[in-house]
């Protein structure tokens, strides 16, 4: 990966040549690879290197975004004054205020900001023993294995100056019989860390515990929802209305209930940017400070992240270190959510259950309304039917159609152990969930 | 950018490959969009670099540089053919490319009117007004609508002579209307949702959408929809409008039958097919009404194009004829599995990725119905226009469907407007409760352009056509409200 001189220097070059009042240039590196494998075998094998570099240019109140990935100074040049071309020519945004300006940047310890290269044989040594444990248990693996090095550098003409970098690996794996299927994951920052076998034997597990599953009528039921589950529900959450913006433009479920109860009193959830047991990162792509947001705390609407676009826009606000990439429309987002943990271990969330349903994971949600938080999705790798305290039989897959408002309105009990789960550049770090009421309305076929 | 591909394909060669291909690739785009009255964003970007694919010892290799030059194009085949060797550690059989015949040619998308060469400020001006009328409908909370054009040069050539050079233009966008009140918020979108409707047209595309004249009705609707009557809940005869039967068939009919799926090959993300290899010809996947192709040819369709990222011609193939499941998306890697030869359905996101089985255009082919007939045809039933929301289980089978607005039909006649309008059913049931789909006069060619699938991720563009079409029976209103 191009190193952080190199980085600082391109972007120091494309933001000299932009002539505008205020500008901003984000630089994006990534040296990524990725070994997939199915039915056994691997079957795509891929490795990419690149250099997206970002110019926002500000005249006046008018901005203009250009974007390139050729690092030549040529191409940096061309690209900034495509940036302020655009701007002079934009109407002006009556709502914008300005970039933001210099702050202290925390830095991160050495171990996460290190860039480790693996060998394609290093990756493929693992998936090997994947492969191998499947085969063992006559079963069919399959799954991806990347590692790779990510860099993001800000600078702005109003000294805004960071740089950091990582290595990212994750791991996920679908094992598969005739009439099921088992699921595993693992996200991190080494791959000594990765523990391969035992995350196989997690999915294999499953897959095999899974065989032969029945069908049970959709309705209300108590639901154990494992860590999977419960990321995918969150961020959904954070993407519908735990940024400013969803609040600005009141479609989010927090829209006059702040400093109320929304969800149960059991939740804790925020969002921690420099959490070292999550993907931390220490800036955001307008170079600004993470900074820990209080979302939920006891079941009360506590607030929202912030960019600098959203806090300029009301007095006494300052952004929080959760902008994206310009231009951009969804607002802030968070992305690196924590759910505080409970007590309950993974027995008891069972053993706690008199009728029920447990959810390795979901597959393909989606909102259905915004402001009543109300998702839909199917059950995935691994559905279970729990009756008095015990696993008792494996059910085809179920669609469900619940707010998640009402769902973490109605947890029973939270898991003590939490799982990092990887998302969009971050991830969020939950527990389990044993939900009291959750609404599945079909049932499909597997 | 300058020509390396010899380059490319003699270090390939020199490190033993059986085979190899490069594609260079050159991508712009340009987006404005408007939000409330104010110019949200006005981007141009530029991605440009090449992948080199590349099989050795029976197992591919991909590897890709945004860093054209002599050095890089060797490292990044050397690269290559060493992941390759990685892979053919964990191989299954030796892959088998079915033949294709070495083409050198060329392909370039046929535009009325360059998009590229069309002002911003026109772009913005246009945009704004239409905005702005949105608004004059109702109370909008937020207004949006986006034009974005993209312009991609793909030069691909392989170690079997191939020497192919395309120019895919192509042009969309739309608006929206979101009203929010009384504890709802409802939105309109026009052409589509979900960024409006796209095509490999040129600027023509976006004059025809009369984005200005649509506007007012657009606002006004999501302001009705506020005081709309909640969907009912219960089993219905719905007639679904072209641009969410757009989406019906992309999620139930154009992933089942993308053969890598079949094969188990995207099990771990986006996950397998109900459509098994053992269906194929056999199985009823819908009603005698149901015909629908796979039709890369199709004049200004997005998935329309000269030749795939394997260099194989662009085809139209029958997929279900009269309801029976009679053909798979496929490539030079999984048509051998059937005795059959790849039918052009390789593509890739840009430079970066290795190209996969994507939809082209897959269409519904129109029936003999007129629309107005159809409703008049129908006692009790619901029309549901334009998506909302979207899921489908992982091999395609259990599905539910969101739309932005419906409407009662009673006794052969619409009527009143429903919000939060919701359907569900399973595929092969669904398409087989299908007993009209209405005539030519009003099908319509959908531009879907974020279709996504693989790891690391790609968004292909794809197309749709589809008229208006009945299905009977079909569960509604699922959830509680």
């Amino acid at each position: 990966m191009v190193g952080r001189e190199e980085v600082l220097r391109a972007a120091k070059t494309a933001l000299a040549a932009c002539r505008a009042d205020q500008a901003e240039v984000v630089m994006m590196l990534q040296d990524s690879y990725l070994t997939r494998f199915a039915e056994n075998h691997i079957h795509q094998n891929v490795g990419e290197r690149n250099v997206t570099v970002n110019v926002r240019a500000v005249v006046g109140k008018k901005i203009g975004v250009a974007l390139t990935n050729d690092l030549s100074d040529e191409a940096l040049r061309r690209t900034s004054e495509r940036a302020s071309e655009i701007a002079r020519l934009q109407r002006e945004d009556p709502r914008f205020v300005s970039l933001p300006g210099p702050e202290p940047v925390p830095s991160l310890p050495a171990e996460i900001t290190a860039v480790h290269e693996y060998s394609p044989e290093e990756r493929a040594e693992r998936v090997a023993r994947v492969i191998a444990a499947a085969k063992k248990a006559g079963v069919r693996a399959a799954g991806s294995l990347s590692t790779g090095g990510l860099g993001l550098a800000v600078v702005n003409s109003l000294g805004v100056e960071a740089y950091s970098s990582a290595t990212t690996v994750g791991f996920t794996t679908v094992v598969m019989s005739d009439t099921s299927s088992g699921y595993a994951d693992w996200a991190g920052r080494d791959l000594q860390a990765l523990d391969v076998d035992a995350q196989t034997r997690v999915a294999v597990r499953k897959c095999v515990d899974s065989r032969a599953p029945k069908s049970i009528e959709p309705g209300e039921y108590e639901v154990i929802l494992e860590a999977p589950a419960v990321a995918d529900m969150l961020s959904t959450l954070g993407f519908l209305g735990l940024s400013a913006l969803a609040v600005q433009e009141g479609r989010s479920f927090m829209n006059g209930h702040f400093g109320e109860k929304v969800v149960g009193e059991t939740i804790d959830l925020w969002d921690d940017g420099l959490d070292p047991t999550g993907i931390p990162i220490p800036f955001d792509f307008e170079g600004v400070p993470k900074r820990r947001v209080e979302l939920i705390t006891g079941g009360v609407a506590k607030g929202v992240v912030w960019d600098s676009y959203t806090a300029n826009l009301e007095a006494g606000k300052r952004s929080t270190g959760h902008a994206l990439p310009a231009p951009n429309v969804y607002g802030p987002l968070p992305m690196n959510l924590f759910l505080g943990a409970g007590t309950a271990s993974a027995e008891d969330l069972v053993a706690s259950t008199k009728r029920g349903i447990l959810v390795t994971r979901f597959h393909y949600t989606n909102p259905i309304h915004p402001t009543k938080t109300i998702f839909t999705g199917m059950t995935r790798d691994g559905t279970f039917l729990v009756e008095n305290g015990r696993v008792t039989a494996a059910l085809k897959n179920l669609r469900f159609t619940e707010a998640i408002t009402r769902a973490l309105g109605n947890v029973d009990l939270i898991g003590r152990e939490r799982r990092l789960q990887a998302g969009f550049f971050g991830g969020s770090v939950v527990p389990a969930l044993k939900v009291k009421s959750f609404n599945f309305t079909g049932v499909t076929e597997f | 950018m300058p020509d390396l591909h010899e380059t490319v394909l003699e270090a390939i060669r020199r490190r033993g490959a059986e085979y190899g291909d490069v594609r260079f690739t050159e991508r712009k785009d340009e987006t404005v969009r408007v939000k409330n009255g104010s110019v949200e964003a006005v981007t141009a970007m530029e991605s440009a670099g090449f992948g080199v694919r590349v099989l050795c010892d029976g197992a591919w290799g991909f590897c890709a540089s945004s860093e054209v030059s002599a050095e890089e194009v060797v490292r990044v085949a050397e690269e290559a053919v060493a992941i390759a060797r990685a892979s053919a550690r964990e191989r299954h059989e030796a892959v088998q490319l079915a033949p294709v015949k070495p083409t050198v040619d060329t392909y370039r998308t046929p535009v009325r009117q360059d998009p590229f060469e069309v002002k911003l400020e026109d772009r913005i001006a246009l945009l704004l007004e239409a905005e702005r009328r949105m608004h004059a409908g109702g109370p909008i909370r937020v207004g949006e609508a986006e034009v974005s054009v993209r312009q991609e040069r793909k030069r691909f050539y392989s170690t079997e002579g191939s020497a192919i050079d395309q120019v895919i233009t192509q042009a969309g966008g739309g608006m929206s209307a979101t009203a929010i009140g009384n504890g709802e918020m409802q939105r309109r979108g026009y052409p589509n949702a979900h960024r409006g409707h796209f095509a490999s047209r040129g600027w023509e595309f976006i004059e025809d959408m009369d984005l200005i004249g649509q506007a007012e009705r657009v606002g006004r609707e999501a302001v009705e929809l506020l005081s709309a009557k909640q969907c009912p809940s219960g089993r219905s005869d719905i007639i679904l409008d072209g641009r969410q039967l757009a989406l019906q068939i992309h999620e139930s009919c154009g992933h089942p039958v993308e053969l890598d799926r079949a094969l188990g090959t995207e099990a771990s993300l986006a996950g397998t097919s109900f459509l098994t290899p053992d269906k194929l010809g056999k199985f009823q996947y819908g009603s005698a009404a149901v015909n629908i192709v796979a039709d890369a040819t199709i004049e200004g369709g997005l998935g329309t194009f000269g030749y795939d990222d394997e260099g194989v011609p662009a085809q139209r193939t029958m997929v279900i004829d009269h309801g029976r499941f009679v053909n798979y998306l496929t490539s030079r890697e999984t048509a051998p599995a059937l005795g059959r030869a790849a039918n052009g359905t390789m593509r890739a996101d840009g430079w970066s990725r290795q190209p996969l089985i994507r939809m082209t255009n897959i269409n519904l082919l129109p029936g003999d119905w007129d629309v107005d007939e159809l409703i008049r045809d129908t006692k009790d039933g619901l029309y549901l226009e334009i998506n909302r929301s979207w899921s489908i289980d992982d091999k395609r089978l259990n599905f539910q469907f969101g739309t932005e607005v419906g409407w009662e039909i009673k006794d052969g006649a619409l009527g009143a407007m429903v919000k939060n309008p919701t359907y569900t059913g399973i595929t092969p049931e669904f398409w087989n409760s299908c007993d009209a789909v209405t005539d030519r006069r009003s099908w319509n060619l959908w531009g879907t352009p974020n279709c996504g699938k693989g790891e690391p991720g790609q968004v292909a563009r794809v197309g749709h056509g589809a008229a208006p079409a009945r299905f009977r029976n079909v569960r509604v209103g699922v959830g509680r409200w």
